[in-house]
Formats: C-alpha cells, structure tokens, sequence
C-alpha cells in the first residue's frame, strides 16, 4: 500500500451493528438500498472522513425514504453549504434552498407555511445546519420555529465548532478543547469549563414532539430517529455528532470510531424525548474512560503533553458520568 | 367606494386583496396597525388560503418570506425602522435570490437617540440592497401602490417595498377608496415563479458564486432593476385605466413646467410642499415641485425632464447621510450633472419634527431668490446645538448628549435636582 494511507480494512471493527445480510428487507437501511436518494452525491468538496457530508446522506436519503421523496432541504451556511455547492456545481439530488448563517429554521418554516396554504400537504420540510448555525447565531430563529411549533425537521450536524471559518469555538465546543479562539496556551489552555449550551436539552425544554440525538457512528439508529421525527408533525430536533478530522486532529478513517467513542464514553448522550419528556435512551455497550476518546484527538493533545493534565481529564470524566446518571446510560 | 379609513386599514385591505398566501411579521410601531388588521383577516377566515406566521424577529419575518417565496408562494410583511436595520441581512438575500417579496415599510427614523416618529432614515439605510423602494405621498397611493407593487414584483422576481410615512399615513384617517376585489383580481395574475422548490424538479436556490459569476449575478440584478425602470410606468398607466386613478408612477410634477425654482421630495411631505407652492405662485414666486414616488431604480431621466425649466432645485427630503448632507439630493444632483442646475441639500423633518407650511414657504423664497446655501437643515435649534458643543468644549465628561439636550429644553429635571 501506497505510505500515507491507512490500511483498508474490509470488515467492521469494533461495532456492534449487525450486518444487513442478517436482516430482514424492512430492517435494512435506507443506505443498503441501492435505489437510496443519494441526496448529497460524489464530486462534493468535503474533507476526507468529513462527519457532516456522511450524516448529511443519511439524514436525507431517510428523511427521502419515509416521505416517498416528497420533501425540501433548507440548508444555513456552513461548511455543509459550501462544499456541496461551489459554482457551478451542486452536489444536492433533492429540492434545496440556502438563504444564511443564522435563518434555516425561519426559512425552513417558510417554506412549510407556503406548503400548507398551497395545500401541497404531502411535501415535507427538513432543514439543516452545523452546531454554529443550531446553537448560536441561528438559535433565536430556531427557538421561534420550535415554539410555533412549525412542520419542520431541524437537523444540527454538530462538530463543535466552526470548522469552515477555520475551527473557531463555538457553544458546542467542549470544554478544554483547542480551537482558534480558545488556544492551547496560558495556565487554563482550551475552551473554558462552564460555558457552552446544550441543545438538546433546551429543544426538550421547548415542549416540541420529538428531539433525538444520535452520531454518526449508528446507521440503524440515525435512519431509526430520522424515520420517528418524520412520522410526527411540527417541530422535531435531531442533533447528530458529526467528528471533523479538521477541526479535531483527527485521523479521516477514525471518523466513525471517535464518534461511537463520544457514546461509549458517555460525553455524548444519545436519547430520544417526546413532547418534553426523555422517553429512552441508548445504553452505553461497553463503557471507556473519556481518555479513550480524547487521546485521539490533537485539540486535547494539550491533555496528554508535555505533561498529563489528571485534573482537566477528571473534570471531563465527571462530566460523562453525569450523563450516565442523568440518563441513565448503563 | 370612498371610505374613511386609517391608512394602515386602507393598506392592510389592499394587500389582502391581493391574496397573499403567507404573511409574516413582527411588530414595530407604526407598523403594528397594519399586521394586526391582516391577521385579523387571517384569522376570521376573509384571507384565504393564507398563513399567518407571528415570527419572533424581523429576521426571521423576512426569512420566512424568503422560504415561503421559494415554495412558490405570495408573501408580504411589513416592519420599520430598527426592524427593518434587523433584518438587513435577509433583505439584501430576498433581493440577491430573486425572490419577490412586498413589504411595507412604515418609515420611522433611526436610534439612537431612540425615536418612534417618522422621517426616511430606515429606507435609506437599504437603498443598496437591491430592493424597488415606492413611496406613497397618500393613504390612497399607499393601498394602491401595494396591488402595483405585487404585480412588479412577480413580473420581474424583485423584491418591492412600499414606503409610508408612519403615523403621518400609518395612523391617518382620511378617505381612501381600497381596491376591489375583482378589479385587484383582473389586474393581479397568480404568481408564477421563475424558481421553485419542487420535489418533482429539484433544483439547487442560494449556491455559491465565486469570482467566476458573481458580478454578472450582480449585473443581472441592475438589469431587472432598470426593467422595473420601464414597468412601473407602464403598470401605473393600466393601473390608472382599470382604477380610474393616478397612483404610482416614477415622479410626479406639480406646477413646475414654468418654475425657475423647483422642491423636490419624497412621500407625505409632498402635501406640505404643494401648498408652500400655492402660496409662493400667489405672490408672483416661480416654484414647483416634483414629487418623487420611485427611488429606486432611481428615476434619473424622468427627474432631469421633470426639471427642464428649472435653474434651481430644492431637495426638501427627511433623511440624513452624516459627514455628507443629503441622500435623494445626491442622487438629484448626479442626475443633473452637466446641466447647469443648482441643486441645494434641505435636510427637514428628522425624527418627526414637523415641517411647517410657514417653514417651506421661507425656504422656498430664499431659495428663489438665490440666497440659499448648498445644505441646510430646517429649522434646526441653534442655541440647543451651541449649548451643548460649549459644554463639550468646557469638560471632558460633558455626559450623553440626547440628555444634555432634554435637560436644556427643560424636558427632563437637572441631573443632580
């Protein structure tokens, strides 16, 4: 093999999915389909083991599959937006509009309104954004379309932070984290402790039907979720963790696998809520120490060197465990 | 039919004339009149099919105008002032997309000093954004303007905002006779967009353009702009044949074809202005004035005819560029550039301060006589301005000015009573 390419490897590892052969036609994913929308198709210009272009398939080929491709895509600024639409290109296979950064759930409730008075009552409206346009500069919007309670799918493609301006912090950068504008220098390097906004939480403080968060690394329960959100009506939430080999210092083919780390290790919670109410939650299968998640990653580097930071890992562990209690993970 | 309406009701029925299937806002006074009257319409079922959203920010008010029009829907909203400044970003996207949406703007001036009354500030402010911005001289012209508007805007995929003077129209009563339904039907088609979201024919809305388009994208823009250019003449005339009314239009004279001296301004003001014309023709004065109902595309032929025989011009306008004089008057002056016509900046009526029949007949005599200087602003308080520039010059921490000011016109107790 060719050095500076990771060995192939041609069976899963370390996964706990069943394989689609074992399953039965209904169970399948939408992905195994070859007849799949492939709503973001080849010739983007992602980054190799981009989380979002990945997450931004199968939230849209499912979101296609449950809706019979009746269904529009609004889409916020963002890495997400200008990879798949460099002029005079478009990689998008389904009805996609983009307006800016921090209108998606407002545009996307537009267009659910015109949908309804037009009594085309059979469309559906899914709109996305990254954590930068779900959690800060589009929030006041997207607190509007969940309090009116508009038709729509909010997806936030999370990869906490704002990869495409040059991975600055965003609210959804974790703590302790390097990022441009929280740099692993002075006595407290990273993201400070006590900041950030969990979205998730404040979706369900909303009341709206459905909110669910999911990574990357679950096919089955990502299409699963997508499938639920679009069985209701009104404003559902779906956060999907989406790791940025950019922004994180991470390997392209570790993708998958730091995203089922941030589960395991309990950082990030994966539930589901209904009607402001947690109504299930993913088991933890087998539980790793945040420091298995975090080693891998160069914006946490600064954990590990020069010299182990046991107090900044223990107050990153502590916070997993909360999570463990509080939804009950194991 | 003639009813005695306030001008907000006036617009409000004229829009819901013209079907609109998704209306959104946000309340800012002097708008809050005419969305409170639609939603009513809304809501009582009169209005339908049509969706009334209550956003929670203008921003979001414009955005959910531009998803809505991109579904292929009529959308109208209407804002003001700080409203308008919030949804800027969108304003300039609705234009950029091609998206034609109306929007009524309710003209109010521009904080801080926070102030509700009326003057032109928040429309200049988007002069730029690629937008057709009217101006309504009436309650009348302002209902009328809306059915025209909707037509322009669809014909040609162009964002159009209607401006009325707020509270001077907004909350005035007068007659107006609101457009009937089936005349407004026979004038309005159904909306057929150029771009649509269609499941059944994707396409890509809102890519991005590099370097290699993006000025042409741009020049496109202007091209559809100097087409209205052309239109909305053509869609007052047959608006005038099927209403029965002159409405809209690019500029209006009134007494001007012999007038040495010439006023020129925007919207309300004009009603003041035509009187202040009367009264100085009655004393053997020759004056005009040209009222400006398009501003942009800015009418630049039609001013120049409009002013063949003047060898002076007024420009009589509320609103203000700082470190510059004027805006319209800008504008003016670039259109008559080679002509040999005097043109003279009157910044008048900021923040709703009246301009005065009495003030414009002065104005327009000293103007007339050669002795007005190239800015003025009318009736402006030089004792207050003198008083607080000596307080700046006698300490450095001479305290926020708006207050200064209040305490000196004894409109607020002293600060340490």
């Amino acid at each position: 093999m060719t050095s500076g390419f990771a060995p192939v490897k041609f069976y899963q590892v370390g996964s706990f999915a069943v394989g689609n052969r074992l399953l039965g036609h209904a169970e399948r994913t939408v992905q195994s389909d070859p007849g799949r929308t492939n709503a973001l198709t080849s010739g983007h210009r992602a980054c190799q083991g981009c989380g979002e272009a990945l997450a931004a398939r199968y939230v849209l080929d499912a979101a296609m599959a449950a809706t019979g491709g009746r269904m529009i895509a609004v889409n916020a600024t963002g890495c997400l937006e200008v990879f798949s639409t460099p002029y005079p290109e478009s990689s998008w296979r389904v009805a996609w509009l983009h307006s800016l950064f921090g209108n998606a759930p407002a545009v996307g409730a537009g267009v659910a309104a015109a949908l309804r008075a037009k009594g085309h009552d059979d469309v559906r409206v899914v709109a996305q954004a990254g954590d930068g346009g779900t959690v800060d500069i589009g929030f006041g919007c997207l607190s509007g379309m969940f309090e009116r309670n508009d038709d729509v799918l909010f997806v936030c493609y999370d990869n906490q932070g704002y990869m495409n301006t040059g991975v600055q912090r965003s609210s959804a950068t974790p703590p302790a984290a390097r990022t441009a504008t929280t740099e692993a220098v002075g006595p407290a390097p990273g993201n400070p402790f006590g900041q950030g906004k969990d979205l998730p939480r404040l979706a369900v403080a909303h009341g709206i039907p459905y909110v669910a968060t999911a990574t990357v690394a679950d096919l089955h329960d990502l299409e699963h979720k997508v499938h639920q959100a679009m069985a209701r009506t009104g404003a559902r939430y779906l956060h999907v963790l989406v790791p940025c080999p950019l922004g994180w210092g991470t390997a392209p083919n570790e993708t998958v696998r730091l995203a089922r780390l941030a589960k395991e290790s309990g950082l990030f919670p994966v539930f589901e809520a209904e009607h402001g109410e947690v109504t299930a939650a993913s088991p933890i299968r087998h539980r790793v120490p945040v420091e298995d998640y975090l080693r891998p990653q160069s914006r946490f580097r600064h954990l590990f060197e020069p010299d182990r930071r046991s107090d900044v890992i223990g107050r990153l562990q502590a916070m997993a465990d909360a999570n463990v209690t509080r939804y009950g993970l194991l | 039919m003639l009813r005695q309406l306030e001008g907000s009701r006036a617009v409000a029925e004229a829009v819901a004339a013209c079907r609109p299937e998704v209306v959104c806002a946000y309340p800012i006074s002097p708008q809050t009149h005419i969305i409170e009257a639609v939603g009513a319409l809304v809501k009582s079922g009169t209005l339908a099919p049509c969706e009334f959203v209550n956003v929670e920010s203008e921003f979001a008010a414009m955005s959910v105008c531009i998803g809505a029009a991109a579904a292929g829907a009529r959308t109208y909203t209407a804002t003001a002032s700080q409203g308008l400044l919030f949804m800027i970003e969108a304003v300039y996207n609705a234009a950029g997309l091609g998206l034609p949406t109306v929007m009524t703007v309710a003209n109010r001036a521009l904080g801080a000093p926070i102030n509700i009354w009326n003057d032109h500030s928040d429309a200049m402010s988007v002069r730029d954004a690629g937008w057709v911005q009217l101006f309504a001289e009436t309650n009348q012209e302002a209902a009328d303007l809306h059915v025209q508007a909707f037509r322009l805007a669809e014909e040609l995929s162009l964002p159009v905002m209607v401006n009325m003077d707020g509270f001077v129209l907004t909350h005035a009563f007068e007659a107006v006779d609101v457009p009937a339904q089936d005349a407004v039907d026979a004038f309005l088609p159904p909306y057929l967009p150029r771009q649509v979201l269609d499941p059944g024919d994707p396409v890509t809305i809102g890519a991005m353009v590099g370097p290699e388009a993006f000025e042409e994208v741009r020049y496109l823009g202007h091209l559809r702009q100097l087409q209205a250019l052309d239109r909305i003449p053509e869609i007052a005339s047959e608006f005038a044949e099927a209403f029965g009314r002159a409405s809209g239009g690019l500029v209006r004279p009134y007494r001007s074809e012999d007038a040495d001296t010439v006023v020129l301004s925007m919207g309300s003001l004009l009603g003041t202005v035509k009187e202040a014309v009367d009264v100085c023709r009655g004393r053997g004065t020759r004056v005009g004035a040209v009222g400006v109902t398009t501003f942009r595309p800015f009418p630049g032929h039609a001013v120049v005819d409009a002013l063949a025989s003047a060898r002076r011009v007024v420009v009589v306008e509320k609103a203000l560029s700082p470190g510059l004089g004027g805006v319209l008057a800008t504008d003016v002056a670039a259109a008559l550039s080679g002509t040999g016509v005097a043109v003279h900046d009157v910044v008048a009526g900021l923040g709703g301060r009246p301009v005065t029949e009495a003030s414009l007949v002065q104005l327009l005599e000293t103007a007339a006589a050669g002795e007005l200087g190239r800015l003025t602003f009318l009736d402006l308080d030089r004792s207050l301005v003198d008083g607080e520039l000596a307080r700046m010059a006698a300490a450095r921490r001479s305290g926020p000015t708006a207050e200064n000011l209040l305490r000196d016109l004894r409109v607020v107790g002293g600060r340490w009573a």
